[in-house]
């Protein structure tokens, strides 16, 4: 809403006509009536958002043990320069890097082809998006355990398809490239329906009329999706990239649900920032260390998505400028 | 946006009614556990929960069934958890919360050494209940294990885990080798002699089949034969450069090398299903691997499996205790049956229906002669008790577990990649420093 204030009522069209209450009476009410229509999520925000946020802060300060819940020791920023020195740390981070990549880049660009398919006009069209967003709607225990099937050494579908083809078997499991893959390949096929409906909502606010005119000229449809779909999809990608982003780095289910495992395979081979903070925190019960690498995890976050933001808006201005200098 | 005039009072009134509603949820959770301890004193009905990992065998031995019917009144609910690791986890998790306790709770032996010394405060003293008179019950080991230094014991002892080879007859008659359980027992009286079996076993096995399972439990099951494994007496952590982690490493790296293990990671679906295809031809077997055997090959390995004494001499593998945390509700009760189902007649009735091995001195007496049909008559109490009573009494230390779970760790690295034994060595030293913090 704009304003706050109701707007003020209108002047008597006579003089007879008594003046209408005061303002001030009904407007108090309706000014406070946002606040308490946002209060129950800030509420909610304050309690499990903030507060755990802090209090993670707090604990990663400390040596904390979940065994010993009483006994904190101060250990000021030594947490956090461990992680420096802690060769399963930059395991984690580079796992998370390269599934990020191997998952999103993939995802995103089959999003893409997909929804340009259907943007056409397609007979059962809604039946294709419905059945692009069943992956999404899949829970991630079940789709991680049918995929370890799949992927699994002696028995796997994909080792005997792969066998048909005269490959040999790979080793899904404990190989460092095949199970980052393998894990790689379940968030494409549960994240790719969703990306693809946004990318279609996207594409269909794009005007008509710049396809046609685009045909008139005699542009092919290729160069019509380069030149038409991709710059009028700009926000679109922009929001995909950055939660896409978001959900690489706290990527967590499917590479605990592969093999079951909190370490990520017997070397660490795919075991994620997110699965390493779990096994510190859960799996070894040292707490403290788990919430410096949360708080890692978070500014990991912040710093990505800003760079994501500031990479897209300087793009965006240089082509404005770029476009009015051609003017 | 426009809104009708007349709107924002009642808006108000509905944003303020849902506010109230979401303070009054988030306040309400926090009175209702006030009551809980009450069941203590209450004569009428009660509901016990039970909390296990593994599979104990009192539901399968009828063993609640009938202290219901000794009891009316007592209800008996119990919950299970397949891995220890993951049960254990959770235990933890709701310790340090102080919910979702169960009335008794199990802890393996690899634990019990954390619970004596760091959380003896969230465990009930079953002294006040009088359990210092079982004390000439069970074996003094099992016994001062769970107890304090202050006197408190905060256990009772289900079973112990005397180790033993169980073997398939019928993969060995196929690949040559003598099946008789004697003979086997002289022919691999040490592990050099049953890796030796192993290879022969390996020129004429049948396909697909190996000599092993996996050699984290060779690993595992050499370690058990040891009095001093990861800790010292006075509770210093050796595991480095302790002798009995470096032969039963060195003998598992050799196994791995000569190719002898099937190379499945124990307690996984793959493992699971190899029970009934025969993959692998021996298992080293503590004593409740007979009922994780007879639950997973079931119908499909009656009369095929055989149980014979261990390379190398006796040792012992695992054992467990039922324990009352203090957030438990019915304590009174909880100790009240833990008291009944680890009493030697329950703790027999458990033997010869599951295999799980009594820590009742009483029990033991009771089961010297029994023979298990599904085990081709092996004579398991016989076995199993020589072992039982040969085994070594055990160091225990605070992080037993967790360091026996990243050593088994890098065997798999050796095992399944390749890895070069030294690099796995150095990996599975780094990776306990990281667990142990």
């Amino acid at each position: 809403m704009p304003s706050a204030e109701p707007p003020a009522p209108p002047a008597p069209l006579t003089a007879r006509r008594p003046p209408r209450p005061p303002a001030r009476r009904r407007g108090r009410p309706a000014a406070l009536s946002p606040y308490a229509f946002l209060a129950p999520f800030f509420t909610l925000f304050a309690a499990f958002g903030i507060f755990p946020l802090l209090y993670t802060a707090y604990v990663s300060l400390y040596r904390a043990e979940l065994q010993t819940p009483g006994e904190l020791e101060w250990r000021g920023l030594g947490n956090y320069t461990a992680l420096f020195t802690d060769p399963f740390f930059w395991t984690a981070l580079r796992n998370t890097f390269t599934i990020g990549v191997l998952s999103t880049v993939p995802q995103l660009l089959m999003a893409l082809g997909l929804a340009h398919l259907l943007n056409y006009r397609l007979r059962a069209r809604t039946f294709f998006r419905t059945a692009l967003l069943l992956p999404y709607a899949t829970s991630v225990a079940a789709a991680s355990l049918i995929f370890a099937q799949l992927f699994g050494h002696d028995f796997g579908l994909v080792n005997r398809l792969l066998d048909l083809v005269g490959i040999h078997p790979v080793d899904w499991q404990n190989g460092t490239a095949a199970s980052q893959i393998a894990v790689s390949s379940i968030v494409v096929w549960r994240w790719t329906g969703y990306n693809t409906l946004i990318y279609l909502a996207g594409m269909q606010t794009i005007p008509a009329e710049l396809y046609e005119s685009a045909e008139v000229d005699g542009a092919s449809r290729l160069r019509q999706f380069l030149h038409v779909t991709l710059p009028g999809l700009r926000p679109t990608i922009v929001f995909t990239s950055i939660v896409s982003t978001i959900g690489a780095t706290q990527l967590f289910g499917e590479p605990l649900l592969f093999e079951g495992s909190m370490s990520g395979g017997i070397s660490h081979q795919y075991q994620t920032l997110g699965l390493y903070m779990y096994e510190q925190g859960w799996g070894f019960f040292h707490l403290g260390r788990a919430a410096a690498i949360a708080w890692v995890m978070f500014l990991l976050i912040v710093v990505l998505v800003g760079a994501n933001a500031s990479f897209s808006h300087r793009r965006s201005v240089r082509r404005r400028t770029r476009k009015e200098a051609g003017r | 946006m426009s809104i009708p005039r007349t709107t924002p009072r009642a808006m108000v009134r509905l944003g303020a009614v849902a506010l109230t509603g979401v303070l009054l949820a988030a306040c309400g959770s926090g009175s209702g556990s006030g009551g809980a301890s009450s069941g203590d004193a209450a004569g009428g009905d009660v509901t016990l929960t039970v909390d296990l990992f593994g599979a104990f065998g009192y539901q399968e031995s009828g063993l609640y069934a009938e202290y219901e019917q000794l009891h009316p009144g007592v209800k008996i609910k119990q919950t299970d958890t397949e891995d220890e690791q993951d049960y254990w986890k959770s235990l933890q998790t709701r310790l340090a919360g102080g919910g979702g306790l169960a009335d008794v709770q199990a802890v393996e032996v690899g634990r019990i050494a954390s619970v004596a010394q760091q959380q003896a405060g969230k465990f009930v003293d079953l002294n006040q209940y009088g359990a210092g008179a079982l004390k000439g019950e069970f074996a003094p080991a099992k016994w001062s294990a769970a107890a304090t230094k202050d006197g408190k014991v905060l256990g009772l002892g289900t079973d112990v885990g005397p180790e033993a080879m169980c073997y398939r007859r019928d993969l060995f008659q196929a690949a040559g080798l003598p099946t008789d359980r004697t003979e086997l027992a002289a022919r691999w009286a040490t592990w050099d002699g049953y890796l030796e079996l192993g290879r022969q076993y390996k020129e004429k096995a049948p396909a697909g089949s190996a000599w092993l399972d996996s050699v984290g439990s060779l690993n595992a099951v050499m370690v058990g034969q040891q009095k001093e494994r990861y800790y010292d007496a006075s509770g210093a952590l050796v595991y480095e450069n302790s002798p009995a982690v470096k032969a039963a490493w060195d003998a598992s790296v050799k196994a791995a090398g000569d190719g002898l293990s099937a190379k499945l990671d124990q307690w996984s679906p793959p493992w699971n299903q190899a029970f009934a295809s025969g993959s692998f031809a021996t298992l080293p077997c503590p004593a409740w691997m007979l009922g994780y055997i007879k639950g997973q090959a079931a119908d499909a390995g009656q009369g095929k499996w055989d149980v014979a004494k261990l390379p190398g001499g006796a040792g012992n593998w695992g054992g467990s205790y039922l324990a009352v945390p203090s957030a438990a509700k019915h304590k009174k009760e909880a100790y009240e049956l833990i008291k009944w189902l680890t009493a030697p007649e329950q703790q027999t009735k458990v033997f010869r229906k599951q295999g799980n091995f009594p820590s009742a001195t009483g029990s033991i007496s009771q089961i010297a002669d029994a023979k298990d049909p599904y085990f081709s008559d092996a004579p398991i109490g016989r076995i199993f008790g020589d072992a039982a009573e040969q085994a070594p009494v055990q160091v225990l230390g605070l992080h037993d577990k967790d360091i026996a779970d990243q050593i088994n760790n890098a065997l798999s690295e050796v095992e399944r990649k390749g890895t070069a034994p030294e690099t796995a060595w150095s990996n599975a030293k780094k990776a306990v420093k990281n667990a142990l913090g």
